[in-house]
Formats: structure tokens, C-alpha cells, sequence
């Protein structure tokens, strides 16, 4: 079967995904394959469904038919490589706003057990210095989305699935996420992401995936 | 097993066998039903103790076993829903919580009917009756829980977790219930102590029994039509019987 | 490179989750408060004669403990519901019922454990006689685990419903049943000196046996939740 050949070659698979969410389609019989080192921007307009999708991608959210496969095989069957694999930023930033920036990546950095990074420089490229014993609850919006992101810095995964990364970051910021993004796909890594903006920077071209706004059919 | 259940995974065509059962089942209802409730209370012989009293067995045990096996029954549905994902057993577990509740609430109430002349008093913290009511907060529970979502299927996934929470802990709940019962025991005399009731009584007992579980099942079948109607609504199916009907 | 093994995750979850405790002081001591309250309530209301109190002291202790760890239940998942951090946790390459045992623990840490360590304080407000307060406390120790583990259940269930904290008490007093009616009959044997092994060995059961499937429960109401 033609499947097999897809889903060898590539490291997430998609087929025949549908969703339907409070008696909406939100899509139907979505086929694509995400291979090795590729860039792929999930788009389309607000309640398209996009992070649906990549919730549905990670395995958080049930499709409503349809599977993922992961290296070949049903992401569910081998669900603990998938996790050690993905490295997913939500919509909610998963920062505890009872810790400081410092310590939140310090238990970021212990779940994903990644050692040698150097918490002082990381936090001064991100522009957090000074702010590193603040409560994160206390800082602004695009602050505490930098401390979600310094999770990019200091992890092993390869697949890397971002909802809206760019939300709340200011120019400065969106440049240096982007860099970040150029030298994960450089180093072989795999990102999907949704966003509504295009990315700045020629290094990155990403594969497209847009999703059209479905009425109340069904 | 599966392969025989599978097809009933789809909503439609469990919809079209309720569709086809229900009619059988409320006539055997109706005449298990009415046959035993009649011997029962008409013509069954008084006891010689209790005289009249006694007669509401035939109403207060089928109550109180099927209130028992209503909860037993969801929770089966709770774990075939959790287990292979089908939605239709899902909805049958806010089917089948009500149901199951009003039998609590009958067995409660003929309960303290009996208990007023027994005891001289509506209620006793018998070791059953107070299982019983326990039976019944375990149910409001699960409706509680199942109510509470905006959201139908996530509700009633709530709603099986529960059940099959709740049915692990209704032996320890039972047992525990019958010692604290043994321990507390002073005035009251278990009322329930068998004894080898007579033939001419057990006969209208077992037909009552029966059509408890008549009575039950096809409550439950209706709620799960409706249910099942309710739930796929947007479907063109559905509209179309809707129309029908 | 070297994955990071179960019990290291498990222990950090656990330490972040005290950490985070640490800085909110007053979630973890209302609930405490509110116990001792409710216990001084009870010789304002009946009187205070320390026949009576002594008479009913462990089913007013274990009672008033019942309410107080409903207290505390919305906060168990709801932060890390709203912030994303349950998403996380459903992530972990471990098992997510292996990882809310961290979560469960912390939680006895800082509710179960604290009323342990305050029953002889409570025993002696209400004139429970002298022997019978190693058994409250025993009874608290071994029953407080499957409060929490029962009460990480109904947390878990109710993440998506707003304002869940009565539904969580409506869910969790029938199951809480059978370890009262234990720890009361323990107290109250070890309080007029009859052995209590029994109940105390019946408690641990229901203790070990709700410890060991609740995670079961917690992980499935999660994984609904987040969907």
C-alpha cells in the first residue's frame, strides 16, 4: 500500500483527521506527511481549527476520526519516544507565576533533562536579566511568553510543535525566535507552528497547511 | 462479542434497534408488571405477623435490587465507554442515572412506609436502608457531575469515570455500612432477616421482580432513544426521524 | 544521552509543587484553621461537659478533617489546568497516572499530614482520654492518603466546570463513608482500651487500595479535561 511508503520517509504522519468541536466541523480528512527537517506553518483565520490541530498533533486532543503516525508507527503505540521527541508550546505558556523566570526554567530544564546551558546567558539573550528573581506573575505579557520560550534553548527534543510562538513578543524578540528556529532546523529538527504573521527571515520557507474557516455544515 | 456489538457503535442503528425493542419490552412491562403488583397486593396471603404491611416487599425489593443493579449496569457502560470509546454507551449512562435514582428514591420511600408500623418511625439507620441512601448520593453524584459540563461528551465521560469510581467503592461502602450497623445495634431489630417466606408469596415476589427489570430496562431504552436523538441532532439522520415521527 | 528516569521526574514535580506551596502559605494553613474552628464549634453548641465531647470527639475530629480536605481540593489541578503546566504533565515521556502520584503526594504533605501532626492538639480540646490519641492519630495517618487520593479524583473531574467546589463535595462525601466509619470505631475502641488492630488493618487496606487505583481515575479525568 501506498501508506507505508508515506508514512516510512516521514516523522509525522496525518490520516484522514477530522474534528468536530461543539457540532462544528472544524476539518475533515486531512492528509499530510511532516518529514525530517521541514518547516511547516499551520494557517488560516481565527476558529479554523489550528490548534486543534496541533493539539490533536501532540496527542492532548482526540481526533474525531483518522490517526497520527509517528516514525511509521501509531503515535500511540510508541508514545513515550514520541514525548521524548516533542518539545509543544500551547497557547497557555505552562509558567508558573508563583516562580520567579529563573526557577521555572530551572524545573523546565529538569523535566527535560537537559544540563549544560547556561542559565545567566540564556535569560540575558532573552532580555530577562534583572527580571530573573521577579515572580513571573508579575511580568508583562511578552515577558512571560520569553520565559516560555527559553524551554527552545534548553532542550534535546526534535519535533518542535508551537502554537502562535510569536503571540505578545515584540520585534526584537520575534527576530530572536526566528534565529532560534533557523538553527533548530539547521541542526535537523522538525517544527509545525501556527501563526497568522510571515516569518521575516529567507533562511525560512516553510511547507503550508491552511485551514478554511467551515460554516455550520455537518 | 465485538464483532456482534460493533455495528451498535454506530448511533443510528442502536437508535433503530431501541426503536424496534422498546414496544416489546413496555408490553412485557405492563403485563409483569401488572400481574405481580395485583397478586401481590390483592391476592397473595397476609402475614401472619405483619398482616397487610408486609405487602409492600412487592414494590420496596425488585426497587431496591434494580437500584442496585441500575448502578451495576452504568458502570458496565462506564467502562465499555471508556474502554473501546463508544459514544452510545457513553449517553447511556445519563440514561440510565435517573432511572436508576427514582428506583433508589421508591425503594427509600416503601421503605419508611414499612418501617412506620415495624418501628413505629419513617426512618431507622438500618444497615439497607442507609446503604441505600448512600446508593442515592452516589447517584445524585454522577447526575451532579454529568450536569455540570457545557459539553454533553466530555460530561458523560465524567459522569463514567465516576460511575466506575463509585461502583469500586459500593462493596467497601456496603460492607462497611453492615458492621458499623452490627456495632451500633441497639433498639433496632433488622427488620430484613429471612425468613423462608412461603411459596404463594414468592411467586407474585419473583413476577414483581421481573417486571422491576422490565420496568428498568425499558426506561432506560427510552431515555437513550431520546438521548441518542438529542445528542446527534445536526445529523441528517436524526432530522429525518424527527420529521417522521 | 541519559533520559531522565521516572523517580527523578517524580520527585522533581513533587519539590516544585512544595516550592509553589511555599509561596502561597495561606492555601495550605486555611484549611487547618478551618479545622480547628469547626472543633471549637462543637462545646459552643453542646456544651462543654468532657463526657459527652469524649463521647463524640473522633467522629467530630474525623468529621470536621472530612470537610477540611474538601477545602483545599479546587486549587490541586486548577493553576496548572489554567496555566498549561497539566498539558506538560501529560506530555512527560512517563506514565501520567505515575506522575499526579507526585501531585497526590504533595497535596497529603501539606493537608494530610499537618492534621496528623494536630490531632493530639484536637483530642485534647475535645477530652478524648489519653489512649485514644495515638489512635486518632494513627486512624488520620493512615486514612488522610486515601482522602487525598479520592479527592485528586474529584479535582480532576471538575477542572472544566466553573466555580466545581460543591460539585467536588457532592462527588466525594458518599466515598469518604466507609474510611469514617473505620477510624471512628478505632478511636473509639482505643479510647475505652479495646484492641483496634482490626480497623486500623481495614483502614490501611482501603488506604492502600484507593492509593494505588485513584491515579487510574486522576489520569483519565485529566486527559478529559485537557481535551
Amino acid at each position: 500500500m501506498t501508506q507505508v511508503t508515506s508514512t516510512n520517509s516521514s516523522l509525522l504522519h496525518a490520516e484522514q483527521l477530522s474534528s468536530i468541536r461543539g457540532g462544528r466541523v472544524l476539518f475533515e480528512n486531512l492528509n499530510f506527511s511532516v518529514s525530517v527537517g521541514q518547516l511547516w506553518q499551520v494557517s488560516g483565520p481565527n476558529g479554523a481549527g489550528k490548534s486543534s490541530l496541533l493539539r490533536i498533533l501532540t496527542g492532548l486532543l482526540e481526533p474525531s476520526s483518522g490517526a497520527v503516525y509517528f516514525n511509521g508507527q501509531p503515535r500511540n503505540q510508541n508514545w513515550s519516544e514520541f514525548c521524548q521527541q516533542l518539545l509543544f508550546i500551547g497557547h497557555k505558556a505552562a509558567v508558573k507565576g508563583e516562580l520567579s523566570a529563573l526557577e521555572n526554567f530551572h524545573w523546565q530544564q529538569q523535566l527535560s533533562s537537559v544540563k549544560n546551558v547556561d542559565a545567566w546567558e540564556l535569560l540575558e539573550k532573552l532580555g530577562l536579566l534583572g527580571l530573573e528573581d521577579e515572580l513571573t506573575a508579575r511580568l508583562s505579557a511578552g515577558q512571560q511568553r520569553r520565559v516560555a520560550l527559553t524551554r527552545l534553548w534548553a532542550t534535546k527534543a526534535s519535533l518542535w510543535i508551537l502554537d502562535e510562538p510569536f503571540t505578545a513578543l515584540d520585534v526584537q524578540g520575534i527576530a530572536l525566535l526566528q534565529q532560534r528556529l533557523v538553527e533548530h532546523l539547521r541542526a535537523g529538527g522538525t517544527i509545525i507552528f501556527t501563526s497568522h504573521q510571515s516569518l521575516t527571515l529567507s533562511d525560512l520557507t516553510p511547507e503550508k497547511l491552511i485551514l478554511e474557516y467551515q460554516g455550520e455544515s455537518l | 462479542m465485538w464483532r456482534w456489538l460493533h455495528p451498535y457503535a454506530k448511533p443510528e442503528a442502536t437508535y433503530n434497534l431501541l426503536q424496534k425493542l422498546l414496544p416489546w419490552f413496555v408490553a412485557l412491562t405492563l403485563v409483569t408488571l401488572v400481574t405481580g403488583v395485583v397478586w401481590g397486593l390483592a391476592f397473595a396471603p397476609g402475614d401472619y405477623q405483619q398482616g397487610d404491611s408486609y405487602r409492600i416487599i412487592f414494590l420496596h425489593v425488585p426497587a431496591a435490587i434494580f437500584s442496585m443493579g441500575a448502578y451495576m449496569g452504568m458502570a458496565i457502560m462506564g467502562a465499555v465507554a471508556l474502554i473501546w470509546q463508544i459514544k452510545t454507551a457513553e449517553w447511556s449512562i445519563p440514561a440510565i442515572a435517573p432511572v436508576g435514582a427514582a428506583l433508589t428514591i421508591v425503594a427509600l420511600l416503601t421503605g419508611a412506609i414499612w418501617g412506620k408500623p415495624m418501628w413505629g418511625t419513617w426512618w431507622v439507620w438500618d444497615a439497607r436502608l442507609t446503604s441505600e441512601l448512600i446508593l442515592l448520593f452516589l447517584y445524585v453524584g454522577v447526575m451532579a457531575l454529568y450536569f455540570a459540563f457545557d459539553d454533553a461528551r466530555t460530561g458523560a465521560k465524567a459522569a463514567a469515570i465516576l460511575s466506575l469510581v463509585g461502583v469500586i467503592n459500593l462493596p467497601i461502602i456496603h460492607f462497611s455500612v453492615e458492621w458499623w450497623n452490627t456495632l451500633h445495634q441497639g433498639a433496632t431489630i433488622t427488620k430484613f432477616e429471612r425468613p423462608s417466606i412461603a411459596t404463594s408469596m414468592l411467586i407474585p415476589l419473583l413476577i414483581c421482580l421481573t417486571g422491576f427489570a422490565f420496568l428498568t430496562v425499558s426506561l432506560v431504552m427510552m431515555r437513550l432513544k431520546n438521548e441518542i436523538l438529542r445528542q446527534e441532532l445536526h445529523r441528517p439522520w436524526a432530522q429525518q426521524k424527527l420529521e417522521q415521527d | 544521552m541519559s533520559q531522565l528516569s521516572g523517580g527523578q521526574t517524580w520527585l522533581t514535580l513533587l519539590k516544585r509543587d512544595l516550592r509553589i506551596a511555599a509561596r502561597r502559605r495561606s492555601d495550605a494553613l486555611n484549611p487547618l484553621l478551618f479545622l480547628l474552628m469547626v472543633v471549637t464549634l462543637f462545646p459552643l453548641g453542646i456544651g462543654p461537659g468532657p463526657d459527652i465531647l469524649a463521647r463524640i470527639a473522633p467522629g467530630i475530629i474525623w468529621v470536621a478533617a472530612l470537610l477540611a480536605s474538601l477545602l483545599g481540593l479546587e486549587r490541586l489541578f486548577r493553576d496548572d489546568f489554567q496555566d498549561g503546566t497539566l498539558e506538560q504533565m501529560c506530555l512527560l515521556p512517563q506514565p501520567l497516572a505515575f506522575n499526579v502520584t507526585a501531585k497526590m503526594m504533595a497535596h497529603w504533605l501539606l493537608s494530610g499530614l499537618p492534621l496528623v501532626i494536630l490531632s493530639p492538639l484536637l483530642a485534647l480540646l475535645l477530652s478524648l482520654p489519653v489512649q485514644g490519641w495515638w489512635a486518632l492519630a494513627l486512624t488520620l495517618l493512615l486514612g488522610t492518603p486515601a482522602l487525598s487520593a479520592l479527592g485528586a479524583i474529584g479535582a480532576a473531574l471538575t477542572l472544566q466546570v466553573q466555580r466545581g467546589n460543591s460539585l467536588v463535595s457532592l462527588i466525594l462525601i458518599p466515598l469518604f463513608i466507609p474510611l469514617l466509619i473505620f477510624a471512628t470505631a478505632a478511636v473509639e475502641n482505643a479510647s475505652m482500651g479495646l484492641a483496634v488492630h482490626g480497623q486500623l488493618a481495614i483502614l490501611a487496606a482501603i488506604s492502600v487500595l484507593t492509593v494505588t487505583l485513584a491515579p487510574l481515575a486522576v489520569a483519565a479525568g485529566i486527559r478529559m479535561s485537557v481535551n
